[in-house]
């Protein structure tokens, strides 16, 4: 067979040795394959989340003393607001999804790429190019606004808000064209034998992230048409100078900007169904009830943004609709965690790191969640909007979840990427720094918040004094742990021990090819015959 | 944590303890059930693995319990909100102005304050208006939360429970000030507030023009200064804030930039008078560009303003 032939030339030969019609770095920044776009895509948003780190420590170090500590009330505005702005449509907005996705997804469907190898490529690109609009838009404007940019004050300070929704709008084409292409490869490239329900869990997360990514995202798009038509023809739309009306403009920002809280978890728990059952050598517990979950977070998930809005003056009626739509989210968010649980039950665990950081991520997630529970409550919420409750929730939930599983993924597949183990003690050092630090910080935040302390504030009064330290002093933990982590991990790539091709025993494709993988993955399309956590006897004694 | 002083206190502590406690209940369950499963089958422990791919069930269960259980929050939030929006009808009315950065409170009677005085046990309407950009009103002691929207006007009611002194917030991000944007709520005994409701008539606009001749000028300054938001941004004690500072100004030279040109002027009257009539006529050097909201001055308040200024020296 002719392309058995071609099959077998390249079977030396991994991905990271390739080479190409292009040398060196155009190697990289014009390969269409979609491990590379995976790593390309990794380098940029670690340089941004350290970059944001350091922007987040800042500010707590201002808040350390009462009055000015290390900057002026100005400047602590910008470096909220570009912490956000990072963090958010730079980092983990393209999150698992963009990295270990697009490394992972082909990859545990049995395919050589995805769909569309070209358009991922142009998503990556666009990516670049959003990030570099989004920093020109924050720094020409010097933006202050907070990245909700709310008008009429994002108008009135002369803040870009065209660019910045601009830079939104190229970052979410990025994101629309990545869910796209992964839905058509998700329908259309998965080997023989694998029917749906025999796809890894975190491919059911990242398509259902992929249709959020699809859907939603275009609003988007709306919102700048409509700046733009507000800017050029003077009609008044958002800005109540024009006789416009800001809180419709609060409606579009998060009719977006609350299915992608959703787009950057669901991948997580993906990554979370992945660790268990590969830790536990067993089988996943609810198989059906996680995926299925995944789809109905991701349908009720965009239909419950007003509850951003319950004292903005929204009417009553849309206020208890969307209370009501947000206690249901709580419920495959629910089963999922029960059957993560469950899956551990009358296991032979092994605890490495990956499987730590999927206990953290259940650990902080719960909290997130139940927290949760109370800001949809209309009436707690009215007390706990806008104040450190709310900073203190999403921080359990964006970080202490889906920055924690993504952590979790970094370990988990690092051999299978780079064919290197990680450091391990420095690693449980890093994990125990950050757990301590996390917890610090943002449930002291919350606290602060049930006390009334409101968010986005430059000074604090002294009843919130001693929170304000303890949380200070647990920044410097979890500083100090991303960067003992982020410095092992970079040391890994290039020095860690060689790795074997299958370290964890994981029963999913991913770990039956070499480490670093093939440039095309696979030799021969595998024919898949059993259910992804399906171990023989003979796997859970590995 | 849960002390208060409304009416609400009660409901939104309680829909929030309910909350809590189910949760820390499937929070700790959740938690020790993870950790024990991984100590008690840890490899070392246990080889014989079940490969129980699910239990319908248990399935079953653990959908229904929750979704019972966040029926009855929903419900919890709901009716403490519902209470949180049926304004009794004999409520009292105060419009309070969120600015940058500052709350002016106006009473029925026309009277003007920066500090919210309200009486006992009696039903309060707060009107929350913005004259600029959004801005939230805010009283954690009275679990009440309100935006303020250029153009809308929007309702928030309490009924204070305890005589006090209490902190109001602005909890909606506003600019350079947002964190100095406090004010304070006073509840008097309603007799005593019925008192000081009478007392203050006299320095409502309605009782005229505060013109009796004994009055010395500038003797209204401070209290203008106050209500109508200088304060938020120009101090009287010497810090440089978002703006120049009022002390010391007057009869100084100061270094302005008109029309994009450095020059030195006299800090004369006719400066001061233009410098609050048109702010960016003459800026002062070393500040940035902000606009200063409009403050509708009378001709009255504003010499009273400036008279106010060449005393603070």
């Amino acid at each position: 067979m002719a392309s058995h032939a071609i099959v077998e030339t390249t079977h030396e030969e991994n991905y990271l040795q390739y080479k190409g019609r292009h040398g060196g770095l155009w190697s990289w920044i014009f390969s269409t394959d979609h491990k590379r776009i995976g790593i390309l895509y990794m380098i940029g948003m670690f340089a941004f989340f350290v970059v944001a780190i350091t922007l987040g420590l800042l500010m707590r170090l201002e808040q350390l003393t009462m009055g000015p500590t290390i900057m002026q009330p100005s400047t602590y505005n910008k470096v909220f607001t570009l912490h956000g702005v990072i963090m958010i449509f730079l980092f983990i907005v393209p999150g698992i999804t963009a990295t270990f996705g697009n490394f992972f997804l082909p990859i545990q469907i049995g395919a050589k790429d995805v769909a569309f190898p070209r358009l991922n490529l142009f998503s990556w690109w666009l990516y670049v190019i959003g990030a570099v609009t989004a920093l020109v838009a924050v720094f020409t404007g010097m933006a202050d606004t907070g990245w909700t940019f709310y008008v009429p004050y994002s108008v009135r300070t002369g803040t870009n808000v065209t660019l910045a929704v601009l830079a939104a709008f190229i970052l979410g084409f990025s994101s629309i064209l990545t869910g796209l292409n992964f839905v058509t490869t998700v329908h259309r490239m998965r080997a023989p034998g694998m029917g749906w329900f025999r796809m890894p869990l975190f491919v059911w997360g990242l398509y259902a992230t992929a249709w959020i990514q699809v859907l939603a995202t275009p609003v988007v798009g709306i919102t700048l048409l409509l700046i733009i038509l507000e800017r050029t023809l003077g009609i008044g739309i958002f800005d109540p100078a024009l006789g416009g009306d800001p809180i419709l403009y609060q409606h579009l920002f998060w009719i977006y900007s609350h299915p992608a809280v959703y787009l950057m978890v669901l991948p997580g728990m993906g990554v979370v169904s992945e660790i268990i059952p590969t830790f536990a050598r067993r089988n996943i517990f609810g198989y059906k009830a996680i995926a299925y979950s995944s789809v109905g977070i991701a349908l009720v998930g965009t239909l419950v943004w007003g509850h951003h809005m319950y004292t903005s003056g929204q009417s009553y009626t849309a206020a208890v609709v969307f209370s009501f739509l947000t206690f249901l989210v709580a419920i495959p968010t629910a089963i999922k965690v029960f059957n993560w649980v469950a899956t551990l039950y009358k296991g032979s665990i092994r605890v490495e790191l990956p499987l730590l950081y999927a206990m953290a991520f259940i650990f902080h997630f719960s909290i997130g969640g139940f927290t949760g529970l109370m800001n949809a409550a209309i009436s707690v919420d009215v007390h706990i909007h806008d104040t450190y409750f709310v900073v203190g929730h999403f921080h359990y939930t964006m970080f202490g979840g889906t920055v924690f599983a993504m952590f979790g993924a970094l370990y988990y597949w690092l051999p299978k990427m780079f064919g290197r183990m990680y450091g391990q003690k420095i690693g449980i050092t890093a994990f125990v720094l950050q757990v301590i630090g996390f917890n610090m910080l943002y449930f002291t935040m919350m606290v602060m918040g049930y006390m009334g302390m409101p968010r986005r504030y430059y000074d604090h009064l002294p009843q919130f004094h001693d929170g304000h330290i303890i949380a200070t002093v647990g920044s410097w933990f979890l500083v100090a742990g991303l960067f003992l982590m982020i410095g092992n991990l970079v040391w890994s790539v290039f020095k860690g021990a060689k790795a074997e091709d299958n370290p964890w025993g994981g029963t999913t494709l991913e770990w039956q090819i070499p480490s670093p993988p093939p440039l095309e993955n696979f030799d021969k399309i595998p024919q898949v015959e059993r259910g992804p956590y399906e171990h023989t006897p003979v796997e859970v004694s590995k | 944590m849960f002390s208060g002083s409304s009416t609400f206190v009660s409901e939104v502590d309680q829909a929030f303890l309910f909350i809590l406690i189910i949760s820390v209940i499937f929070f700790l369950g959740i938690t020790f059930a993870m950790i024990y499963f991984v100590v008690r089958y840890h490899h070392k422990k246990n080889q014989t693995v079940s490969q129980s791919s699910g239990n319908l069930t248990l399935e079953l269960l653990w959908t229904v319990i929750p979704t019972i259980l966040v029926l009855g929050m929903f419900y919890y939030g709901f009716i403490g909100y519902r209470h949180m929006k049926t304004i009794p009808p004999d409520a009292l009315e105060i419009q309070a102005l969120g600015r940058m950065w500052s709350w002016l409170y106006t009473y029925e009677n026309g009277y003007q304050t920066d500090t919210l005085t309200v009486p006992l046990g009696k039903p309060v309407k707060i009107r929350v208006e913005s004259a600029d950009v959004l801005h939230s009103f805010y009283i954690p002691a009275f679990r009440i939360k309100q935006d303020a929207v250029p153009g809308m006007k929007n309702y928030v009611w309490f009924e204070a429970t305890e005589t006090g002194i209490f902190d109001i917030f602005c909890a909606e991000y506003c600019g350079d000030r947002h964190s100095y944007m406090l004010s304070l709520v006073k509840v008097i005994p309603q007799e005593e507030y019925a008192t000081w409701y009478d007392g203050t008539a006299q320095f409502a606009p309605a009782a005229g023009p505060a013109g009796d001749a004994e009055r010395k000028p500038g003797s209204r300054g401070p209290m203008l200064v106050k209500i109508k938001g200088c304060v938020a941004c120009h101090s009287i004690d010497g810090a440089p804030l978002v703006g120049p500072t009022f002390k010391g100004v007057f009869g100084h030279q100061v270094t302005v930039i008109t029309d994009g040109q450095e020059r030195e002027i006299l800090a004369d009257e006719e400066y001061l008078r233009r410098s609050i009539l048109e702010p960016q006529a003459d800026r002062v050097k070393g500040f940035e560009n902000i606009p200063m909201p409009l403050q509708n001055l009378t001709e009255d308040e504003l010499a009273e303003i400036i008279a106010y200024i060449k005393e603070l020296q």
